[in-house]
């Protein structure tokens, strides 16, 4: 009967579960931001004025600028899925594309923005942000701890979208076996709705 | 499948699969592998941490005198409180019994995604190794305790950064491990296995890997920013730039405290599938057991405030807190009067797992009510931050995770690795524990309800006396430990055959050969009743 065990059991494949573990993942992801978002609104309530000052000091025009473009890179992903799901996988590669492209902008811009804010002596232990109230340096310390943290998260999600494009590339994404790419769709995703939060949180505190 | 357990030949998943040596256990997918490499892993790390601990009795034995220097002293119990916590009490039961029997339980081939599940031992093992390099590197070991409350943390120029983030990293293998099992439980159940045919410990490992998925999250980030704060500066928890260290503190306890459940859940399940076992009775109050597992995870989820009621949160937080820190220990309870309800009328038969499993239930219990009387405000501001704290944690993790991990192991070790036990040595070693045990916390307990405070490197004379009798029960317990785990090991290479159901168990894993083969069943097996039905006829 020990031949019989040797023998391997046909390939697994369950595309519900893996989606349900993507899930999972994602709310592990919003939790995390979570912790966040909880010491932004005790130190809010704390530092209602210093909250608003620091806020005006952001580039509001970039941070608007970046919401634009992450908003049009979930369009150009979910286009991608419905791409591969009616077969043309050229236009799934070049969604996939511009996808990346867009998140490459995006932290261009937040290299862009951040070089700004530190010319300025405006980061943790800075020089200017020394000589602000207390409230101002925990805003700035947030600021920098969210977007960081969020720019990882981009950055991350770039690295996905590129494996992800190299196997469509490679026909191991298929119209009919898809899951890889809609999870990475899912985690795009997600990383678009935080930094939805993020703008109104950050630039128009003011 | 009887016959081919019987075959001279047969070693099942040990001797199959394709590659041989080191590599067939380091590249294993296979759920029961991975089981056992977290097995391997932390029995190592238990004894390392065993052994930091006696080094804590000893320096306790001398009032005047400090054998360890005080700064070795801090050192030692952040160590031990590090490695105990997140790396044998908290994964414990769940990744290595969780691994090796919950697809078994459910009639599944193996975890959801296996490949994620070699990838969170890889992430233990890595985090692991991060935390024992903060010892060496740096400027000396964190001295924080394990905790790493700022700003202390902020402030101390020992290798906190490092520790730190070996602790975020044991949290990703939790988050991996947790996500893995929900979906596993959700989406490989057999044909059959309804929600309430499942074995309790499956419920129980449920209810953790959502705590596991939700909570462990809030550490990482809190975790991130102490090492931001530590080499940026950003402020977050640091008074001096307008930060709050009793932020730091919730955001630290909304994870740490539901892991307390995380780590007792598994074992509160094992004693679960143990006691029907013995007592050859089906277990009493199925659907109260499993949704207090559920009600523990949440309750558990809202109780954070209590380890800060002389923190300064204010007198609201502190009633709230404390009120459904009450509340918490409803869904326990039940599962006590569940477990006493079963061994009523039952048919009793005292071997070694069930022995450890009822010790389980009295030092627990033991725990559980000198949590409450910490739960009590008033109360609460005498024995914070005393030897009672301590005492009364090493009750319930140690005298409930750790005594469950020690009943469970009993209890599929010959499942496992097909050969059994010298049963007599395994009841000799009880004794040991169980009375150096007593003598050690329950010493601490009276120490600190007199006033001795936990962390102190040296005490006072009034205290010596209580002193020198934990001290000698901590020896006591050390020596039963290594008792226990000698037997285990000799049992490993000169144990005799198990048989594939040495108790009569009836639940899922009892029914393929021990050890269970690759991949578990030949053909998925259909359920058709609830679990722990001991006479089919007695059941319709």
């Amino acid at each position: 009967m020990s031949s019989v065990h040797a023998q391997p059991h046909p390939a697994h494949k369950d595309y519900e579960g893996a989606k349900l573990g993507m899930w999972l993942f994602l709310f592990t992801e919003i939790l995390l931001f979570g912790g966040l978002f909880l010491l932004y609104s005790a130190y809010r309530a704390r530092y209602p004025l210093e909250f608003h000052h620091g806020g005006q000091h952001l580039n509001t025009f970039i941070g608007v600028a970046n919401t634009f473009i992450l908003l049009t890179s979930s369009l150009t992903v979910a286009l991608a899925i419905s791409a591969l799901q009616k077969g043309n996988r050229k236009l799934t590669l070049t969604c996939l594309g511009i996808t990346i492209l867009f998140g490459l902008m995006f932290l261009m811009n937040k290299y862009i923005e951040w070089s700004e804010e530190i010319a300025k002596g405006l980061y943790p232990n800075g020089p200017e942000l020394l000589k602000l109230p207390n409230g101002e340096k925990i805003f700035y310390g947030l600021y920098y701890a969210m977007t960081g943290l969020h720019g990882l998260h981009v950055v991350a999600g770039i690295i996905a979208l590129a494996i992800v494009w190299n196997f469509v590339r490679r026909n191991s994404v298929t119209p009919t076996d898809f899951n890889k790419l809609e999870n990475t769709g899912l985690y795009w995703h997600l990383v678009d709705v935080i930094w939805i939060f993020l703008l109104p949180l950050l630039y128009l505190a003011a | 499948m009887t016959s081919s357990a019987e075959t001279a030949t047969y070693r099942g998943f040990l001797d199959e699969g394709g590659r041989k040596g080191l590599l067939a256990w380091l590249l294993s997918t296979d759920h029961k592998r991975v089981g056992i490499l977290y097995l391997g892993a932390m029995v190592f790390l238990f004894f390392v941490a065993v052994a930091i601990g006696v080094l804590m009795r000893i320096e306790q034995l001398v009032t005047t005198t400090a054998i360890f220097p005080p700064a070795m002293y801090n050192a030692l119990f952040t160590v031990h409180g590090v490695i105990m916590i997140f790396m044998f009490v908290l994964p414990g039961l769940a990744a290595v019994f969780g691994n090796f029997m919950l697809p078994i339980m459910i009639g599944a081939r193996d975890v959801a995604f296996p490949r994620l599940n070699l990838l969170s031992w890889y992430f233990f093992i890595a985090g692991a190794l991060l935390a024992v390099m903060s010892l060496f590197l740096g400027n000396g070991p964190p001295d924080t305790g394990w905790t790493f409350y700022a700003p202390f943390s902020l402030r101390t120029g020992t290798n906190v950064p490092l520790a730190v983030f070996a602790a975020f990293v044991l949290g990703f293998s939790s988050i991996l491990t947790g996500i893995n099992f929900i979906t596993t439980v959700h989406r490989l159940r057999a044909p059959g296995m309804g929600w309430h045919r499942m074995p309790l410990f499956v419920w129980s490992l449920y209810a953790t890997s959502w705590v596991q998925v939700l909570a462990t999250p809030v550490i990482g980030i809190t975790l991130l920013l102490v090492i931001a704060e530590r080499f940026f500066g950003i402020g977050v928890f640091d008074p001096a730039k307008g930060g709050d260290p009793i932020l730091y503190q919730h955001l630290f306890w909304i994870y740490s405290h539901p892991a307390v459940y995380i780590m007792i859940l598994p074992a509160m399940g094992a004693i679960t599938e143990i006691i029907p076992t013995f007592a050859h009775r089906t277990i009493f109050g199925y659907k109260a057991i499993a949704y207090s597992s559920l009600a523990i995870a949440a309750l558990g989820s809202l109780v954070w405030g209590h380890h800060m009621f002389t923190s300064g949160m204010g007198e609201a937080a502190n009633i709230a807190f404390s009120l459904i820190t009450f509340l918490v220990a409803v869904p326990s309870a039940i599962k006590v009067f569940n477990w006493t309800s079963t061994l009523y009328k039952g048919a009793i038969v005292l071997r070694p797992p069930m022995v450890y499993a009822l010790t389980f239930i009295f030092l627990f219990s033991i725990g559980g009510l000198t949590g409450l009387m910490q739960g009590a405000l008033n109360l609460n501001t005498h024995l914070h931050d005393t030897y009672f704290i301590v005492g009364h944690f090493h009750y319930v993790m140690f005298g409930g995770t750790g005594m469950g991990f020690f009943a469970a192991l009993l209890y599929w070790f010959p499942k496992m690795f097909g050969k059994m036990y010298n049963e007599k040595v395994a009841f000799i070693a009880w004794a040991p524990i169980f009375v150096g045990f007593n003598m050690l916390y329950g010493g601490m307990l009276i120490l600190g309800y007199a006033g001795m405070p936990r962390r102190y490197y040296t005490h006072l004379p009034q205290y010596h006396t209580g002193h020198v009798i934990a001290s000698v029960g901590g020896f006591i317990l050390a020596a039963g430990l290594l008792l226990f785990f000698a037997n285990l090991f000799v049992a490993l290479f000169k144990g005799k055959k198990a048989g594939q159901n040495p108790w009569g168990g009836v639940t899922l894993e009892w029914q393929v050969p021990a050890p269970p083969p690759l991949e578990n069943f030949d053909v998925i097996p259909e359920i058709k009743s609830r679990p722990y039905i001991f006479n089919p006829e007695a059941a319709k």
